[in-house]
């Protein structure tokens, strides 16, 4: 996993789990139904849009509060290719991780960033794209071990090599 | 070289011969908590592994608390997809639905000792660090790490000191200190940290208000929140557990990130207003604004001594007319000894509905969900929007006291001046 292009979706600071899944939604028993309720009191068309969307980039603090694996699974059944934001809440970063989709620290300003940018990230190298803009950043590059976590599209994945 | 309270148990815990923020480290799970995430997506993932046992079967603490009784058919399938688990992975601590809150009773059965480094599948295990032992959420695919290999990468966390002096002035509780601390430190100042709780102000507070403490740290995004050990942990341990622990001390030249100081009389009742746990105000702001709700009880604020001030407010009162009261006791142990206390009697005479131990109306699941535009004050730990209900509805978080005062009063009222 390097390269990762798609569409710049904009959120803001403090968006906590309980706005990316909605506590009435935790009981229900099928992903489908779960995923329309994606950050419904934010965006009731997120779910619809997410093709002109798929690539998060959020503000302080992203998905803080409750450890509710959910609210990244829905975005996993979504198809969202990657979320940055300028911090993660810890349980969230691991979440996403842990299944494959890649949590990109990065100090941005609102200037650099518009809903359906294009964007285009390389990992490795730690550079964000916004080909819309024509801005290039630069990130922090992730870890070794987390990296692997991405390449076997998860940790479960990849754990189940190494039992 | 000189470790942090954080340091010590990451390091006794992993095959390191140093440790220092940043780093990352493997470390031994002593214990992991699952509620019905474990019928949620915990399950689903733990099977795409293949396995048909998991890695210590004594090591799980299986309680379901979140939708107890189950309140709608998807709930009660989901309690049936836990217990199926349970049952086939042999664990050994299956705690059933009727016990309580899994914060509540896990430490109440000695299950949390000093030293200790505790999981869970809920991100208020920060709570167990009252019993100086390091305890953090995690996810479901987590969980499912632990379950097979019952180990677990951690980030060697930074850690901040809370030197705390003195005792609160009376109607002021740990609940106003933990939201003055979050409004201080905001909700992402301690992200990726480790809470220390110092001084003689910590050995003043009861057992309890460490648990409120420790439980709303990850309100500021920390990963632990620890209080160091004292006699008065050794004295509620010796009735919880005859098992052994060894309390752990931080070096007195361990280093610290920063250092934030604190006396405990200076605080006053705050609130956190609508719809993050980083807005607080202090109680003059907000005295006045109408309640529908007036809701007691959680992980956070559901124990012994959130009920007695509650009570001693309401006795001989009425809740309010236009008001309704929840009181919702955060275990069966405490809502037994509550009833043997008398204060139950209180409550319901007062006009409060008392309800089973359950997580229900703080997730906004059942046994008080708010409707459109209604308002409610809570001793809750989180009010986002939706949190407790309806989308436009708000939630204010407080204190035991000011929820009891705003109960008779019909609004936001300050509890000092009635105790």
């Amino acid at each position: 996993m390097d390269l990762i292009k798609g569409y710049a979706y904009i959120l803001g600071d403090d968006i906590s789990t309980d706005d990316i899944v909605p506590s009435h939604t935790l009981t229900m028993r099928d992903s489908d139904d779960m995923v329309k309720h994606t950050l419904e009191f934010i965006d009731p068309y997120f779910s619809k849009n997410v093709d002109k969307g798929n690539i998060i980039i959020a503000g302080e603090n992203f998905g803080t509060g409750s450890s509710r694996e959910e609210a990244v699974h829905v975005f996993k059944f979504l198809g969202i290719k990657a979320v940055v934001a300028r911090s993660f809440a810890r349980i969230y970063f691991r979440n996403l991780m842990n299944n494959g989709i890649p949590a990109i620290s990065l100090k941005w300003d609102l200037n650099q960033f518009a809903k359906e940018d294009v964007i285009k990230i390389s990992l490795l190298k730690g550079i964000i794209i916004n080909k819309s803009k024509n801005i290039t950043l630069n990130f922090e590059k992730i870890p070794d071990f987390l990296m692997d976590i991405l390449e076997n599209d998860g940790v479960i994945n990849q754990l189940k090599k190494k039992l | 070289m000189s470790y942090t309270l954080a340091e010590k148990i990451l390091k006794t815990h992993s095959n390191v011969d140093e440790i220092s923020p940043g780093q990352f480290v493997e470390a031994d799970i002593d214990l992991i908590m699952v509620h019905e995430q474990l019928g949620g997506r915990i399950h689903l993932e733990y099977k795409k592994l293949g396995l048909d046992t998991v890695w210590d079967p004594n090591k799980i603490f299986f309680i379901l608390d979140h939708w107890v009784p189950a309140p709608t058919i998807s709930a009660a399938q989901m309690h049936q997809d836990c217990r199926k688990f349970a049952e086939e992975y042999g664990f050994i601590h299956n705690m059933g639905m009727d016990k309580g809150i899994c914060h509540q009773v896990l430490p109440e059965m000695g299950f949390a000792r000093p030293g200790m480094l505790i999981v869970g599948s809920d991100s208020h295990t920060t709570t167990y660090g009252a019993f100086n032992c390091l305890s953090t959420g995690i996810g479901a695919t987590d969980v499912s790490v632990v379950f097979a290999t019952g180990k677990l990468w951690f980030k060697v966390p930074e850690s901040i000191k809370i030197n705390l002096h003195g005792h609160f002035e009376k109607g002021t509780m740990a609940k106003d200190f933990i939201l003055s601390l979050i409004g201080d430190i905001s909700t992402k100042g301690a992200i990726y940290k480790s809470l220390e709780f110092h001084g003689d102000g910590a050995k003043n507070l009861t057992i309890d208000s460490r648990m409120t403490i420790t439980n709303m740290v990850v309100e500021a995004g920390a990963k632990f929140g620890i209080f160091l050990p004292d006699d008065r942990l050794k004295e509620w341990l010796a009735k919880r557990t005859s098992k052994q622990y060894r309390n752990v001390v931080p070096d007195e030249t361990a280093e610290y990130q920063r250092e934030l100081t604190y006396n405990l009389s200076e605080i006053t009742p705050t609130v956190a207003k609508p719809s993050n746990p980083g807005n607080i105000a202090k109680i003059e702001e907000v005295e006045g604004i109408e309640i529908d709700q007036a809701f007691l009880g959680s992980c956070t604020n559901g124990r012994m001594e959130d009920l007695r001030i509650a009570a001693k407010i309401l006795e001989g009162n009425k809740i309010h007319p236009k008001v309704r009261m929840i009181v919702t006791p955060a275990s069966r142990e405490i809502y037994l000894q509550a009833l043997k206390e008398g204060l139950l009697e209180i409550f319901l005479r007062a006009n409060a509905i008392v309800t089973n131990s359950t997580c229900g109306a703080c997730i906004g699941g059942h046994l008080g969900v708010l409707g459109p535009n209604e308002v409610c004050i809570s001793s809750t730990n989180r009010n986002f929007k939706g949190r407790m209900g309806d989308p436009t509805s708000e939630v204010y978080l407080a204190s035991p006291a000011t929820v009891a005062a705003s109960a008779i009063n019909g609004s936001i009222k300050d509890p000092r001046g009635l105790l």
